[in-house]
């Protein structure tokens, strides 16, 4: 069957296409590598055992918060890419736009916080940026915002040409979730679940962007001309609305790679099911709607909008479990398994992403909220399902590009040390902050009491473990990303099956 | 019962049953099954999502209704009728609270606002817990109602980030005990 192929000949990149996508993995790569060292400062200064002033600590958070966030997006849209161009057709100018544009905001933003000192955050919450009592100037302020605005542009042209490609095959959008499918009619086996997945965060993310760029403009318009000002709460909603929206898009484009690859390495068909479109259907309006959980402790917003952020927040984890975790559950079962890196990787994504999903349940609840909303319980449970989760769905894929080589997936004896490596180290790291939540240890504070340095010590001892194998991934990936492909790969990669039993 | 160990016992008894999952299926996957058995498994797995599927929309409907039939937040639009009132206005770096000590045993009521960004109103017990918050944002009073049940010094803490000054930006609060007690 041609979707158990380890390596199928339509997906073989080449010239252009082989470039940028190398140019985003590697610098998705070097900027993880480059942003853990920032959390891992910062976790130690709050350890004491680094002594990071809070100015740095600050500027920190925001590079940290707003790299990792940008990069994770970035890292999974080269995923998303990877796959869809198999079924659509998508223009390379859109995928190297996207990456320009990225590449532009993410100096500006840079720029913003290490030469303008801007330290009012990722969330950039209004009237922040333009209260810093002289910390950073409006303009640094300005010119984080022009970055985000530049790297939400890059993605929605990403997005625009995806959906033009999407509507040239299936019609519309609609068609390509499987919506007509929902009630009734005969399913085609081989609709891909990436179209759908695609499609899916296609239509949320655009609207979340779009949001995004109302309350950016909004911002830039209120730095510029202090006399327009502008509501606090209608503010912070649309951030929030753009922020959960778009860092929500990384994971559900990441999650292709758990469709796409763990199939071929459990040599099982993982076919499409009428359950799994109900899933993405309910998922596709539930992380639209899903955003107020964020805003629980805002007593002034309706309370019915914070009644649906909890009844929201509870179901939106539904189809995650039923749908895609019991899928790869039963791909998993009684399969034929040769655990390799990209393997290890898959199901290590979706136990992070699920596991750490759970935390964040909880924490939607609001009379939970009451007491950890802004604790280290919100890192803790978003840390173990971007680290645990949207990076190892990322990670996974990239072993697997890189074994294309040889077709054969990954798998030294060095990997087989990174990878527990990673795992315990993270571990360790979430569940630290998870616990500090517990003690009721605040998130993002430069100083902490010494009551709560013991979680902060826990965590920088995982942090360290995960920077080790982080730094050795990197480099192990683009090294092999920079191996000239094997020549032949057409007829050795109809092999493909047998060469990954050869490899086991 | 303190709400935090609740929370965080339901979160890693949660996390064990999920890594328990894992555990079994990742034994299981290098154990390939015949066709027959292959289609058999198959079918099970289906009978288990159709009862994970209604666990879980069980739980979901006994948890929402258990934590929502009373609704945690007071009603914002009209009087509370509290015993006592305390206003609050959250400023770069400091709390005003009037009046500062409140009695043990009868309802507070908060009205938290801010003079300039948004703060974070967290109430921090003497043993160091979260007992309630809420936000402290400009241009609008959020009412919090709260009865302490046991007097103390209670700490207040900024929780949201307000710029350099964020972490030192506390105060104290005196719960004592009602007259009579
Ligand atoms: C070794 C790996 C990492 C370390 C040591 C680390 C460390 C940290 C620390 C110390 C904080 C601040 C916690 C606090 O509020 O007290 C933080 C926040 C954050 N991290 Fe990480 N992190 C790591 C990986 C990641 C990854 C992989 C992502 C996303 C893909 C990520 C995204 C974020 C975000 C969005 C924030 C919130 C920033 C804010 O509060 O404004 N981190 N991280
Ligand atoms: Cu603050």
């Amino acid at each position: 069957m041609a979707s158990l192929t380890m390596y199928p000949d339509n997906e073989r990149l080449a010239g252009g296409e082989r470039a940028v996508f190398n140019l985003y993995l590697i610098s998705a790569v070097a900027l993880f590598v480059l942003m853990m060292l920032l959390g891992l400062t910062m976790r130690m200064t709050q350890a004491t055992w680094l002594g990071l002033p809070p100015d740095m600590f600050y500027k920190f958070l925001s590079m940290h918060g707003a790299g990792m966030v940008g990069t994770a997006v970035m890292a999974t849209t080269a995923v998303m890419w990877f796959f869809l161009r198999k079924y659509v057709r998508l223009h390379l100018w859109a995928f190297v736009t996207n990456y320009v544009l990225f590449l532009l905001g993410a100096l500006c933003i840079i720029y913003a916080v290490f030469v303008g000192g801007y330290a009012g955050l990722w969330t950039f919450l209004y009237p922040l940026p333009t209260h810093s009592a002289g910390l950073w100037t409006p303009n640094a302020a300005a010119l984080f915002m022009v970055g985000y605005l530049l790297i939400g542009v890059g993605e929605l042209i990403f997005y625009l040409d995806a959906a033009a490609g999407i509507i040239k095959v299936y019609g519309n959008l609609g068609r390509a979730l499987g919506l007509p499918w929902l009630f009734g009619g005969k399913l085609d086996p081989d609709h891909p679940k990436t179209v759908v997945a695609s499609t899916s965060m296609i239509i949320a993310n655009s609207l979340g962007i779009l949001a995004g760029a109302v309350v950016l403009v909004m911002s830039l318009i209120n730095i510029f001309y202090p006399q327009v000002a502008l509501d606090a709460l209608f503010t912070k909603t649309l951030i929030y609305w753009f922020g959960h929206m778009y860092i929500n898009a990384a994971i559900y484009m990441g999650v292709i790679a758990i469709y796409e690859l763990l199939p071929r390495y459990t040599h099982k068909p993982y076919p499409l099911s009428r359950v799994f479109l109900w899933g993405w259907a309910a998922t596709t309006l539930f992380v639209i709607i899903v955003f107020p959980h964020h805003l629980l402790m805002d007593y002034a917003e309706p309370h019915w909008f914070l009644i649906m952020g909890q009844i929201v927040s509870w179901t939106s984890g539904l189809p995650v479990v039923v749908v895609t975790a019991m899928g790869a559950f039963t791909n998993l079962y009684r399969a034929n398994m040769r655990w390799t890196m990209p393997s290890r990787l898959l199901v290590l994504s979706l136990f992070g992403w699920i596991a750490g999903g759970f935390g964040a349940v909880l924490d939607s609840t609001i009379q939970i909220n009451l007491v950890m909303h802004n604790t280290q319980w919100v890192p803790g449970h978003f840390h173990f399902y971007l680290l645990l989760g949207v990076l190892a769905m990322a990670l996974a894929v990239m072993y697997h590009v890189i074994g294309s080589h040889v077709n054969q997936p990954p798998n030294t004896g060095l990997d087989r040390v990174g990878f527990p490596v990673y795992l315990v180290g993270g571990l360790i790291f979430v569940v630290s902050f998870l616990d500090a939540g517990h003690l009721s240890v605040p998130r993002r504070m430069a100083e902490h009491l010494p009551a709560w340095t013991g979680t902060d010590k826990l965590a920088s001892v995982g942090a360290i473990l995960v920077v080790l194998a982080m730094l050795y991934f990197a480099l192990r990936i683009s090294v092999g990303l920079l191996r000239r492909p094997a020549s032949g790969g057409a007829a050795a990669s109809r092999g493909g099956v047998g060469a990954a039993d050869a490899a086991g | 019962m303190i709400l935090q160990n609740v929370v965080w016992t339901v979160w890693l008894i949660g996390a064990a049953l999920i890594a328990l999952g894992f555990i079994f299926v990742i034994v299981q996957a290098g154990k390939p099954a015949d066709a027959g058995a292959g289609e058999k498994s198959v079918h099970t797995s289906h009978v288990l999502q159709g009862w994970l599927f209604a666990v879980l929309l069980v739980a979901f409907f006994v948890g929402s209704w258990a934590t929502l039939h009373r609704f945690p937040l007071p009603p914002q639009h009209r009087p509370l009728d509290a015993a006592q009132v305390v206003e609050v206005v959250g400023r770069q770096w400091s709390w005003q609270i009037t009046p500062a000590t409140v009695q043990n045993n009868s309802v507070v009521e908060f009205r938290v606002t801010s003079d300039d960004v948004n703060h974070g109103f967290a109430i921090y017990a003497p043993d160091g817990r979260i007992v309630t918050q809420t936000q402290a944002m400009p241009g609008y009073t959020n009412k919090l109602l709260y009865r302490f049940e046991q007097p103390g010094t209670y700490t207040v803490q900024c929780l949201e980030y307000c710029g350099l000054g964020h972490a030192p930006m506390k105060t104290t609060l005196e719960v004592v005990a009602a007259k009579g007690e």
